[in-house]
């Protein structure tokens, strides 16, 4: 997915400016938060849970090329065919080339954040193919000709109205649903067509198995077992960070994975595939094909961001961060939103383009409070910013009114004199009425809030003047 | 200057920069509950700020020079406390800031070791009898550096629950962001104030007449929107009502005439 149009502030102003996102941002914000809060409740294992998770995901990131080739052995061995793909480009090429051998014209997709990251849709439409999103809400966000917004609820800025909409101009000859459960059987009847024609298959992998070969997805609709099981070939797409070693440390995984992203126990659908379908198998896909893309994880290996290869994309992170239920998942302009977009995108798209993302963060930690597997978001993102600072990012005005004011506070009278000074100023301005409604300068602080005018002398002054302790 | 000891350890009071400008009536309750607590309080006039600033927008090389200061002013005290979460949280952090070969890095860690919030303080480590009147509805905001960084939640919450005449109404979301987050309110000023009109959404349907909270910089945003959408909540950090210093005008109050 190319990157959206404008900046992070035209677009979170653009977004707060819309009232229907308003309604859906409103709608979906404490359904996940409590949903969350209640499963979690009910397994009193959880937190130690996390900490399995995070020192299994370290384990492997720490010979993560053993576990990829061990995985890539077995699915070999299963008759399966794994392709690594250093970037986007290159993982577009892979699967162009895996099309045009099946001789496609119809290619079904379970949801895939890599697939949007490497923007396979477009290239794929590009070749001619029929590309149909088989997931309720990328496919509503595809005839919407929209990107998704979130990593699991992709259409989370529609509201049902905006569905029913889309629908009724999409779907000719069908009349008009209104009700969720409507909704849902209209877009399952579209589908459903589109499944028995489907020659391509493409899923993602939320978890890939070393020792079986076996590459698990996780589904609320089960779109992605028909993706993968109608199609002739089915394709994974994957980042090379989602290896784990055994079964065994799947269902800690599982476990986790679902209560963190929907409060669920569990997910409806948990699909395990290894290899193409075996002689007497009554299903299954001809080719089995595994891209495993690179597009800068390895490089966040050897760096201050490696943490960042545990995540296990269930959105959490973004279901708690208050900047993301104010603006939603477009104003972060990339396929990643809130805070663990707040460190990819820069990472992969680069610091300076995507300056703004770790700095629109109050860091309130609320995002690293229920990662999964304890991720240190706000201290990546505070680092994120450090990494911005020390390539020469930081805004000029910014960076000389940092270097003076971390001059003056290093020269405590002059400190003791400023603040003296700025605070009978602002005093003199308020008079008695204990606070100002505008101040020349403060204008981002004034236009939304009043400023509490200083209460007298500065603390320290009237200390002294009352001779310090007792 | 008295020798320290365990009876009345010297605490060395931080004046936040905020509470410093804004608030001295902050500084003037956290120093009566510190004497309450049996401590002897000091406040080294030499002091300026914590470094906050420049550490949170990733100027670490700015941060460390004042990481350096407040360590030298702060390390003889038995103890240096402050009325702010984020303010201490930032002092916890310091010795992340020195490479561990560096002589800082130990002096940087024996602060950070013996920094404490001012409410947390006097519940997890001197115990102190409240004797204080409030007559009201009060709602809390846990302010997030507090809350995460050094799991300040239930301390206030035991300490007000001594103060005659007031009633806690938790509100909803208590434990989100009210939109301040330092710099950010001014840097994305529209972002912050939708943040903060949640917060007052959560405020106004808890029915409190008052608003607490353990952070100035939170209480200030929330206080200056409350007082911008003419609601007539009153705003104070929670040592005020615990020192009984609830006389004069709240947070952003006129002052009585």
């Amino acid at each position: 997915m190319k990157p959206l149009r404008g900046t992070f502030d035209s677009r979170s102003a653009k977004a707060l400016a819309d009232p229907s996102l308003q309604q859906a941002l409103r709608n979906f914000k404490p359904l996940f938060v409590a949903k969350r809060a209640a499963a979690v409740a009910e397994l009193p294992d959880f937190e130690r849970l996390r900490d399995t998770a995070a020192a299994i995901k370290d384990a492997v990131l720490s010979e993560l090329d053993v576990w990829l080739e061990r995985y890539a052995e077995k699915v070999e061995s299963l008759g399966g065919k794994v392709h690594f793909a250093r970037d986007a480009a290159e993982a577009r090429e892979i699967i162009r080339e895996i099309c045009r051998k099946a001789g496609a014209r119809t290619v079904c997709k379970g949801k895939s954040m890599v697939s949007e990251e490497i923007g396979l849709n477009e290239a794929l439409e590009e070749d001619g193919y029929r590309v149909v999103e088989t997931d309720l809400g990328e496919y509503i966000i595809q005839l919407a000709k929209e990107p998704p917004s979130h990593i699991i609820a992709p259409a989370i800025h529609k509201t049902r109205e905006q569905v029913a909409d889309l629908f009724e101009k999409n779907h000719p000859g069908r009349p008009r649903e209104e009700s969720v459960a409507g909704l849902v059987n209209e877009a399952r009847h579209a589908l459903r067509e589109r499944f028995f024609e489907s020659d391509v298959g493409i899923t993602g992998g939320n978890f890939l198995i070393a020792e079986t070969g076996t590459s698990v997805i996780v589904t609320n609709e089960g779109n992605g077992d028909l993706t993968q099981t109608l199609s002739r070939v089915h394709v994974v797409t994957s980042g090379i960070e989602r290896v784990l070693p055994t079964l065994d440390d799947l269902s800690v995984f599982l476990r986790l994975l679902a209560r963190s992203a929907t409060g669920q126990d569990t997910e409806c659908y948990t699909t395990l595939s290894s290899g193409p379908k075996r002689p007497g198998d009554p299903d299954g896909p001809e080719e089995y094909h595994v891209v495993l893309v690179d597009n800068g994880r390895s490089k966040m290996l050897s760096g201050r961001f490696r943490d960042m290869l545990r995540c296990i994309r269930c959105g959490a992170c973004m279901n708690h961060c208050p900047v993301y239920g104010a603006v939603g998942g477009h104003a972060y302009g990339w396929v990643y939103p809130g805070p663990m977009g707040s460190i990819l995108t820069p990472l992969f798209n680069g610091l300076a383009e995507n300056y703004d993302l770790p700095n629109a963060c109050t860091l309130n930690g609320r995002c690293q409070a229920v990662c999964p597997v304890r991720i240190p978001l706000t201290e990546l993102i505070r680092t994120m910013r450090n990494e911005q600072v020390k390539a020469g990012l930081m805004p000029a005005s910014q960076r000389r009114m940092m270097a003076a004011w971390g001059w003056v506070a290093r020269q405590p009278g002059l400190y003791r004199a400023l603040e003296r000074l700025g605070s009978r100023m602002l005093r003199l301005r308020a008079g008695r009425s204990g606070a100002l409604s505008s101040l020349p300068g403060a204008s981002a602080w004034t236009d939304a809030r009043d400023l509490p005018a200083p209460q007298g002398p500065t603390f320290i002054d009237q200390w002294n003047a009352r001779g310090g302790d007792q | 200057m008295t020798h320290s000891n365990r009876a009345q350890p010297r605490v060395g009071l931080m004046a936040t920069c905020l509470m410093n400008v804004f608030r001295p009536n902050i500084g003037f309750s956290a120093a009566d509950l510190l004497r309450a607590a049996g401590c002897r309080v000091e406040v080294p006039s030499d002091q300026t700020c914590c470094g906050q600033p420049a550490y949170s927008a990733g100027d670490d090389d700015a941060a460390r020079a004042m990481a350096r200061q407040l360590i030298e002013q702060f390390e003889a005290f038995d103890y240096l406390v402050s009325p702010s979460g984020s303010c201490i949280g930032t002092v916890r952090k310091y010795p992340q800031l020195f490479a561990d070969d560096d002589p800082w890095q130990a002096r940087a860690e024996a602060l950070a070791a013996k920094a404490y919030e001012l409410l947390s303080f006097l519940v997890d480590v001197r115990r102190v009898a409240i004797d204080a009147r409030y007559q009201g509805k009060a709602t809390y905001h846990d302010s997030c550096s507090g809350l995460r960084q050094l799991g300040v939640k239930r301390q206030p919450r035991e300490l007000l629950s001594q103060v005659e005449g007031l009633e806690i109404a938790e509100m909803d979301d208590a434990e989100v962001c009210c939109g301040f987050g330092g710099s950010f309110c001014v840097k994305y000023p529209k972002i912050s104030e939708k943040m903060v009109d949640d917060k007052l959404k959560s405020i106004a349907a808890s029915g409190a007449d008052t608003l607490l909270g353990g952070d100035l910089g939170c209480l200030m945003n929330i206080a200056g929107r409350l007082r911008r959408a003419g609601a007539k909540v009153r705003v104070w950090h929670t040592a005020e009502v615990l020192a009984g210093r609830t006389d004069g005008a709240a947070i952003g109050e006129e002052e009585a005439r």
